[in-house]
């Protein structure tokens, strides 16, 4: 789970990371008076959504009166803001965040995050900050310091000290710098992130080290144990699909296709939109029903599959292992009936009852195209998507095949 | 000859009256799992499916001498079981919980370092050695005892696998499910030197899926140490990046973790791999 920098910043407050001071504004006459409570005469305005780089789309600008504070919040408020880091339709600003701006002296890059390889939490920092990361790795891995904590041992001093030197920091800094990375990890364990990146840390001109920015992700395993990082989700920067789905226990996830792809399994999942993709069709979704598929959930797949009018045709592919095929092939065919489907639906069972199961939906009279192995069936629903395959005839009698050995 | 588990492997279950618990007990126990008994804490001394309810897990390994536990407890009390099941001196953990918070496994990983204990999953289908003992939720019904070992992150693609493994004869000596989350247990290497060194597996299926480097890590180990033919499959080709696919583990983060640099690097290893699951039977059956 992601949330808003606003929120990470108080987040940062509460473990004694510094933050610029500022406020959080939904109104430009908000972002106005918030101005007036700051030191200094510039402010900076910056439009609050769950996606990064939005300096070069206009989200980050620096006030030099009330009025221009007022000016920005104005028009970024209500903008769908589009970033590399957003999809076309870009995310909704509902709120900007207002601070006093900062003299920048030095900017470093400074995260923490879970690495699979060593088990361990890891503060990754560079000296090239405000810059991608990804790209700071790919070109000068030198200026990268990885620095592994222990899950027993915690956070050492020496290891700050360590990231300290590779920033080029003076005693002073090095002290502040302690505080930071203990705030961080402190933090870390406290709310069960997946991620803390600050992109960038600065050193301003009188010395101090300062969070520009703040990026917090959540492990979305434990969220439900935090009651005060769960009432922060932001539902209006989510996909209302991916949203939707999740009350109904399926795993979706929207994609820019026309193909949509009802499946049973995570992996399976993927390998049904890889198999669209190869056959030249491009899939709508990954979405994995889980295993005890009943009509329900099939119904509302069908539903989230179907929602936005783009879909041309829709994938079935389900094993049936402990759930037979039957039990399986009459939740697809109730489903189906009560929807009214329109557009061709390739249903490719698999597993234990596949025959009685098959037969099932070529004898409903529905018009369901059953397929009898992955391959087939990606091949059969890009036609029919395309249009090609739209004479088609529905499986009259499902495909001969041995189950079991 | 077969992998960690065979017909004398005595099981207990955590979580074992629970829902999940029961069902899959049956199950076991149905497909001849000599399940010896099992733990749910405040219900020791009852019975349940006729076998005896212990409070610890040291009291059931004390009375059942039981070597192998499954848990299906939910994920907020996952890595507190899979502790006390270590703590008691269980040789293999199968964990099936999905959920478990990542920094939980983390501190559970730690804490296994430098004891003897086996853990598999994670949010994994578990283990089977068909024809003798089912640790898992997998459909016991299709696996045939025989030659291949399937080791994979998924459990719907581990059943494609040993489905279509049956339909060519081949069967199964053993099939792992490792698991779909980022933190785990036994990893890709861990299973393939076993199967390398058990003289029943002849061939090697392993299922990888994006995320990680469990995948390239395996590959090099295969180059090395694995003489046994092994065909390979990597889903997750067109998954967008950042974004998790169903796994918590399945995310491509910063260019790492991509199926394309998977499929390059076993490749590379003589891996067969496949670009269908469809074919991994047939591609299996073709090396021999």
């Amino acid at each position: 789970m992601n949330i808003h920098e606003y929120q990470a910043k108080q987040l940062f407050r509460d473990f004694a990371i510094p933050v610029p001071q500022g406020a959080v504004a939904t109104t430009a006459d908000q972002a106005q008076q918030i101005t007036q409570q700051l030191p200094g005469s510039a402010w900076v305005v910056k439009a609050q959504i769950h996606a990064g780089a939005r300096g070069k789309a206009g989200g980050v600008k620096v006030a030099h009166s009330a009025q221009e504070a007022a000016d920005f919040a104005s028009s970024m408020l209500g903008s769908q803001m589009v970033t590399h880091q957003t999809d076309a339709h870009g995310l909704p600003v509902n709120s900007v965040w207002v601070e006093e701006a900062s003299a920048i002296k030095n900017e470093f890059y400074l995260s923490l995050l879970v690495d699979r390889d060593s088990e361990r939490l890891i503060f990754i920092a560079s000296a090239a900050g405000g810059m991608d990361i990804e790209a700071v790795a790919a070109e000068t891995p030198e200026k990268i310091i990885h620095v592994s904590v222990h899950p027993a041992a915690g956070l050492q001093a020496y290891q700050c000290r360590q990231v300290g030197a590779i920033l080029g920091l003076g005693k002073e800094q090095q002290g502040q710098l302690q505080k930071i990375m203990t705030g961080m990890y402190e933090l870390f364990l406290a709310k069960d992130c997946s991620q803390i990146e600050i992109n960038p840390l600065i050193e301003t001109e009188d010395g101090k080290l300062v969070a520009l920015d703040a990026k917090m992700n959540f492990d979305d395993n434990a969220v439900p144990a935090h009651a005060d990082i769960a009432a922060m989700r932001d539902a209006s920067q989510e996909d209302t699909k991916e949203a939707e789905a999740k009350q109904f226990d399926l795993n979706y996830i929207t994609l820019d296709g026309n193909i949509g792809c009802m499946v049973n399994g995570a992996g399976l999942a993927m390998a049904t939109m890889d198999m669209v993709k190869l056959k030249g069709g491009a899939p709508a979704n990954f979405l994995d029903v889980g295993g005890g598929t009943n009509k329900d959930k099939v119904k509302a797949a069908f539903k989230l599959i179907l929602s936005d009018g783009t879909t041309k045709a829709v994938l079935v592919n389900i094993f049936g292992g402990i759930v037979k095929c039957d039990v399986i092939a009459a939740g697809i065919l109730a489903a189906v009936e009560e929807m009214h489907l329109t557009i061709p639906v390739v249903v490719r069972l698999e597993g234990t009852n596949v025959e009685l199961g098959l037969s099932m939906l070529a004898q409903s009279g529905l018009g369901l195209h059953t397929a009898e192995d992955l391959n087939s069936a990606a091949e059969m629903v890009v036609k029919l998507a395309e249009g090609v395959g739209g004479s088609l005839p529905p499986t009259a009698l499902p495909p001969s095949m041995e189950v079991g050995a | 000859m077969s992998i960690l588990i065979d017909q004398n492997t005595q099981v207990i279950c955590q979580g074992f009256t629970g829902k999940q618990g029961t069902f899959h007990s049956e199950q076991a126990l149905a497909y001849g799992t000599k399940l010896v008994g099992g733990v749910t804490p405040g219900r020791g001394g009852s019975k349940h499916l006729d076998l005896p309810v212990f409070d610890t897990v040291q009291q059931a390994v004390q009375a059942t001498g039981a070597t192998a536990s499954m848990i299906y407890v939910p994920p907020f009390f996952a890595a507190d079981a899979i502790l006390e099941a270590v703590d008691a001196g269980i040789e293999l953990i199968v964990c099936i919980t999905e959920g478990i918070p990542v920094l939980q496994m983390l501190r559970v990983k730690a804490a296994m370092k430098g004891t003897n204990a086996l853990l598999v999953g994670p949010n994994c289908p578990g283990v089977i050695t068909p024809g003798q003992c089912k640790i898992g939720i997998m459909p016991g019904h299709i696996h045939t005892p025989g030659k291949i070992g399937i080791v994979s992150r998924s459990g719907t693609l581990t059943y494609e696998a040993v489905h279509q493994t049956t339909r060519q004869g081949l069967g199964q000596s053993t099939c792992v499910g490792i698991g779909g989350d980022p933190i785990h247990g036994m990893t890709f290497i861990d299973v393939l030197s076993r199967f390398q060194d058990d003289p029943q597996t002849e061939g090697i299926v392993m299922v990888g899926e994006i995320g990680g480097s469990d995948e390239e890590q395996a590959a090099e180990f295969i180059k090395a140490h694995v003489s046994k033919p092994v065909v390979g499959y990597i889903a997750g080709q067109t998954a967008p990046p950042g974004k998790r696919m169903g796994h918590a583990g399945a995310i491509v983060t910063g260019g790492t973790g991509t199926a394309a640099g998977k499929i390059t690097a076993m490749q590379a290893a003589g891996v067969h791999m496949v670009s269908s699951p469809s074919d991994i039977g047939i591609a299996m059956r073709d090396c021999f």
